[in-house]
């Protein structure tokens, strides 16, 4: 047994991924959701490294790049909706924002 | 086994612990410094797979800016803790059995229908070089140009919004 299989890498994606998913639908805490979001696009970032590495290739590491640079937009307008949603609600259980009307 | 699986299985641990670690964690504060440690472990694998520039800007974006930025709101809003409210209950037993078909679908996926015998390419003394980062700033600013200049207007609106979301608005306290 030599070098480690890139199946090894997907499997651990997956099980990331998983407990992703798993986070954003069993919290209540609207942070720590967001937070398992951003789990989630990690364990797709590995998938990518992992293939550009199986293959050779730059494109998966530039994907990845653009990914994160997403990822920080995406957290950035993110949080300030948290940070608003608070202001209004005085909470951040995803529970409470269940109606439209402010 | 070699030293690179024992590395592998000694930081998929380490990745895969913190990850539930984050799941369960009541305080939220101990929740983003779990996804911390899982970032790390993360941008240690890349440093397996040859990637020390994605590497790198993990743990400079993600490790650093980004959980910072978890960290100062949790503490500016003060919401480590959820009051106790109604509890969620058919959601966390359905969440879970969903989860598990999950990874039934994708262990399925690799073992009986991947036959890849591919294996990772170990980092060499080139991988680590200036030439090899020159290549991918070559092919950034070539073949991406477009994307990597639309990723300049998305992070400018990005700002925009936040401080538009943010902003007090007239009359308000």
């Amino acid at each position: 047994m030599g070098p480690v299989p890139v199946t090894y890498y997907i499997a651990l994606s997956a099980i990331l991924f998983t407990i992703g998913a798993l986070g954003v639908l069993i919290r209540r805490n609207a942070l720590i959701i967001f937070m398992s979001v951003e789990l989630m696009l990690n364990s797709a970032n590995l998938a990518f490294v992992a293939f550009a590495n199986t293959y050779q290739q730059l494109n998966g590491q530039i994907i990845v790049f653009f990914v994160i640079a997403v990822a920080a937009a995406e957290v950035a307008v993110g949080l300030a909706l948290i940070v608003a949603i608070f202001k209004t609600k005085h909470s951040i259980d995803v529970d409470q924002m269940s109606s439209l009307k402010g | 086994m070699s030293v690179d699986l024992i590395l592998f299985f000694v930081l998929a641990l380490v990745a895969v612990a913190a990850a539930i670690g984050m799941l369960v964690s009541q305080n939220a504060i101990y929740s983003a410094l779990f996804l911390v440690i899982n970032f790390a472990t993360v941008a240690v694998f890349y440093l397996l797979l040859g990637a020390p520039f994605i590497a790198m800007a993990q743990i400079t974006v993600y490790a650093g800016a980004i959980m910072v930025l978890f960290l100062f709101v949790i503490m500016l809003l003060g919401a480590e803790k959820l009051a106790p409210g109604k509890v969620l209950r058919y959601q966390r037993p359905l969440a879970i059995s969903l989860a598990i078909v999950l990874v039934a679908e994708a262990a399925y996926l690799l073992i009986a229908r991947v036959q890849s015998t591919a294996a990772i390419v170990p980092p060499t003394e080139a991988t680590n070089t200036v030439d090899a980062m020159r290549e991918l700033g070559m092919a950034l600013f070539s073949d991406y140009l477009l994307p990597f200049e639309v990723t300049s207007i998305l992070l400018l609106v990005a700002m925009v919004g936040a401080i538009v979301l943010t902003k007090r608005e007239k009359g308000e306290q």
